[in-house]
């Protein structure tokens, strides 16, 4: 039903156009002069025409369910039901009237089903009835509004102006939904846990959490020393540093080799070739890192006489180095060709040689730069999450030794996430606690990154 | 005096020699690294393509089947497959006991019977006749067949018993066991059996998912970008739009996936594991991601068109509709694309979202349950069984075909649409 309205309002808005627009020839006819291209007139008439029916429409399927629901729950206000028995009625009232229901059926029930029916009918059939006069009567306004000296390019250009400008606003949106989406069950969380405990406690047992019969009323004393996240903390900082120690070496010296020493023809096929690290999926990367370099790290660790966890800390930090690789590479590279060409041949001028200009006048020239494109590998790292759920250990150790495992905050996340989840369990809100400082972190680095970059480039500009 | 600065010379042209080779060796690294990562990948998914089949022959006894004379269509469908089709596993070794009946029947995939129907439902005069019939290998038969499996391990560690292999040996002697393209690899839905799992339900996940993306993500991200570039004022709110933008850039994917939990599923109770709420998820990950390159790509476009336009008497809307947003397409087409790219192969937000549910039917819509192509990767992958090994490798042979496809696309629309002014 709601698609066939839909369908109709935008073919009435398409139809309307052709009307508009043959309002404004007729009128070009009578040799009077239009102050618009005809087909502005079309757009004029056929913005009127679907744009109030659509928000009339759109309004509608939002709160005809809730009102609905008022209505009929009405009935039970008096019979003293909790708010969740009430929802549980609705949901039977709901699925009774789909014919869906099989068990035990009171009258009163059954009669609500019945009014749902109708209630659901006459809803129907007034949106009907609304949203096709809105179309008429909004229609026929803007109809008759049009003359030969009428502005409709105006209202029109206007009314694009205003959807761009909504459309733009969709990344404040989306970095709202993101705070919001955190905030309430982040502070949800730190009733149950002192936020003490959670940055300051070194026990991370999220599954002793899980055992809880839900019946039980929420008991704080029980989740002491159950979501003290330093070791999470410890541990993605830790296999970052490991993944920074493959990255940076290997990153840096590409990218410098690329910009300064390569010839174009090795920098047109070594630069792509690089950047494919860069667009393999993660998840192909944790699939590698499980497979090929875990068991090969234990062999060798083995045959030194080393015990290597399978899923070591050190697995998942060397292929996530990998591939954030070609991150520091490429802007590195793109930072250094941006140093001025005068400060390279000042150095050579006075005989220094190729890798001395390097290590000495271009590197600290380009050093903000570099520090930026780090820190946002950095980011990249601490966020990254296949190559740490799939290869690295999902058991919470604090621990430095890489050859054991560790967990991370996203891993974490994954696991507590996976699979169902109950919302206002401390478990399911210690996710969504973890996701607000990941966060949070990764924010501060990328803006300080962002920032950092900006200015470099605004200097040699 | 002299010598001592030759020696320091010596020095630094040593140093300068070293310097280059750390840079050769670097890239040199870098390129080793995707060389091993893509031979490794390919020498274990390659054999995924291959699927054994066993050849036996079954005899369609109608007493069996419990069928009457002359059975119509309906009945065939109806009838009883599973007594022939483990009587024609058992058949294979005359003198086994109970224990040695019950591995023959092993030997072959789960939905043995259903292979037998197909067959009888294809010809129905087979009925009291014995033909050779096509039978899907166990996975671990599969594996022991194409060389992966260790078969030296004590018994009691593998899953293959010495019986089994036994019988295996005299079917491959007979001839009786053959290799041959995996179709099923791509047109069956997902399967707790490694012999029968195909990704047809979680390429469709995908696609949808994509789909779903691009629909939401193309227009608004378009829309911001001319906004942003062509008409915003420079002002406080612009710049915040901006450093929002950035910022969304470069947030961790798993944090879109709890936004899609917190926001799409909790408050506006969209259904869990479909396609429909990853594809929004995704598209608010794609949207800074298009609107960066649609942005770059509007003020590539030289003021000199726009000047031109807005001399002949275009309003500013027009010419930015009917001049500049044209020409800055074949850029904001190929952003779109990679972004879109980089959307099929994520995979954390979508477990979040749900999408990890085991589907074992192909979805026909964004609102049924599906997984998709990444996160068929990770199910797989935590899989326990050896025959899945290949069935992952395979997969990411799929994901990377179709992920190098949508880049040289982009590059193909970068390079032969794009305007070169000046």
């Amino acid at each position: 039903m709601n698609l066939i309205l839909f369908t109709f309002i935008v073919l009435l808005g398409f139809t309307s156009y052709y009307f508009g627009r043959k309002k404004a020839y007729t009128i070009q006819y009578t040799k009077k002069r239009l102050t618009a291209l005809p087909q502005f007139y079309g757009y004029y008439l056929a913005i009127w025409c679907a744009i109030p029916a659509f928000i009339i429409f759109s309004l509608w399927a939002i709160f005809e369910p809730t009102i609905v629901k008022l209505l009929i729950l009405s009935d039970y206000s008096n019979q003293g039901y909790l708010d969740n028995e009430l929802n549980l009625i609705y949901e039977k009232i709901k699925s009774l009237s789909r014919g869906q229901f099989t068990g035990e059926i009171t009258p009163f029930i059954e009669a609500s089903a019945k009014k749902y029916i109708n209630l659901r009918s006459i809803a129907q059939s007034s949106k009907v009835v609304i949203v096709l006069s809105a179309i008429i009567a909004s229609g026929a306004y803007a109809y008759k509004r049009i003359s030969s000296n009428s502005r409709t390019r105006e209202p029109v250009e206007k009314f694009l102006k205003a959807v761009l400008f909504t459309a733009s606003l969709a990344a404040i949106l989306t970095t709202v939904g993101i705070i919001f989406s955190l905030i309430f069950q982040t502070i949800d969380f730190f009733k149950v846990i002192p936020l003490f405990d959670f940055v300051f406690g070194t026990h991370w047992y999220p599954a002793k959490a899980f055992v809880r019969d839900s019946s039980e009323a929420l008991d704080p004393s029980m989740y002491s020393d159950t979501f003290g996240a330093v070791p999470i903390f410890a541990g993605t900082f830790f296999i970052a540093f490991i993944a920074m120690c493959v990255a940076i070496p290997i990153g840096l010296m590409s990218g410098i080799y690329l910009a300064e020493y390569a010839s174009i023809k090795v920098r047109q096929y070594a630069k792509p070739l690089i950047e494919i690290l860069a667009g393999i999926p993660t998840v192909v990367y944790g699939f590698f890192a499980a497979l090929t370099v875990g068991p090969f790290l234990k062999e060798i660790g083995n045959s030194m006489g080393l015990d290597v966890s399978a899923e070591s800390a050190l697995a998942a930090g060397g292929v996530m180095g990998i591939m954030i690789i070609p991150f520091i590479s490429s802007l590195s590279d793109d930072v250094i060709t941006s140093v001025p060409q005068s400060l390279r041949d000042g150095s050579y001028a006075m005989g220094a040689t190729k890798s001395e200009t390097i290590k000495k006048v271009i590197f600290p020239a380009a050093l903000p730069g570099i520090v930026g494109s780090i820190l946002l590998g950095v980011s990249r790292a601490i966020g990254e999450t296949m190559i740490v759920v799939m290869a690295s250990g999902l058991a919470a150790n604090l621990t430095l030794n890489p050859l054991e495992s560790t967990s991370t905050i996203t891993a974490q996340i994954v696991v507590i996430l996976i699979g169902d989840q109950a919302f206002g369990d401390p478990k399911t809100q210690a996710a969504f606690a973890l996701g607000m400082s990941l966060f949070l972190v990764t924010l501060c680095l990328n803006i300080v990154a962002l920032r950092v970059v900006k200015k470099y480039r605004e200097k040699y500009e | 005096m002299n010598k001592n600065k030759e020696q320091l010379l010596n020095k630094r042209y040593k140093a300068e020699k070293r310097f280059r080779l750390y840079g050769q060796s670097a890239i040199f690294m870098a390129l080793l690294f995707l060389i091993i990562f893509i031979f490794k990948i390919f020498s274990t998914g390659y054999s995924a393509f291959q699927k054994t089949w066993l050849i036996v022959p079954v005899t369609f006894d109608a007493e069996l089947m419990m069928l009457e004379q002359n059975p119509s269509k309906e009945d065939l469908k109806d009838a009883d497959y599973y007594d022939i089709a483990l009587k024609s596993m058992a058949d294979l070794d005359p003198n086994a006991n109970e224990n040695q009946e019950n591995e023959l029947k092993r030997m072959v995939s789960y939905f043995f019977e259903r292979e037998i129907k197909r067959e009888l439902l294809n010809d129905p005069s087979l009925i009291g006749k014995t033909k050779d019939v096509y039978l899907t290998a166990s996975d671990d038969l599969d594996q022991v067949f194409k060389g992966n499996y260790p078969r030296d391990l004590p018994e009691d560690q593998r899953r293959v018993t010495d019986y089994q292999l036994k019988i295996f040996d005299q079917l491959v002697e007979l001839g009786k066991v053959e290799s041959k393209f995996n179709l099923s690899f791509f047109t069956y839905p997902d399967s707790r059996e490694a012999e029968l799992a195909g990704i047809a339900s979680s390429f469709m996940g995908s696609i949808f998912s994509i789909l779903v993306c691009l629909m939401i993500a193309f227009p608004v991200a378009v829309l911001a970008a001319i906004y942003l570039e062509e008409f915003a004022p420079k002002n406080r709110f612009t710049d915040f739009i901006e450093v929002n933008i950035n910022n969304l850039a470069a947030v961790p994917s798993i944090v879109f996936g709890l936004l899609g939990l917190g926001i799409l599923l909790a408050v506006f109770q969209l259904p869990r594991s479909t396609p429909l709420v990853g594809g929004i998820t995704l598209s608010l990950m794609t949207l800074p991601t298009i609107i960066i390159a649609c942005r770059a790509s509007l003020k590539a476009v030289p003021p000199s068109i726009r000047e031109a336009a807005l001399a002949m008497g275009a309003s500013k809307m027009q010419t930015t509709m009917h001049h500049t947003v044209p020409l800055s397409m074949p850029g904001t087409l190929s952003g779109t694309i990679i972004g879109l790219a980089q959307a099929l192969g994520e995979t954390a937000p979508l477990i979040l979202i749900g999408m990890v549910a085991f589907v074992n039917t192909i979805p026909g819509s964004p609102l049924d349950p599906a997984a998709s192509l990444p996160v068929q990767i990770y199910i797989w992958a935590e899989s326990a069984e050896r025959g899945f090994v290949e069935k992952v490798s395979a997969c990411i042979m799929v994901l990377l075909g179709f992920l190098i496809i949508m880049n040289l696309f982009a590059q193909i629309i970068r390079h032969k649409f794009e305007k070169k002014w000046s």
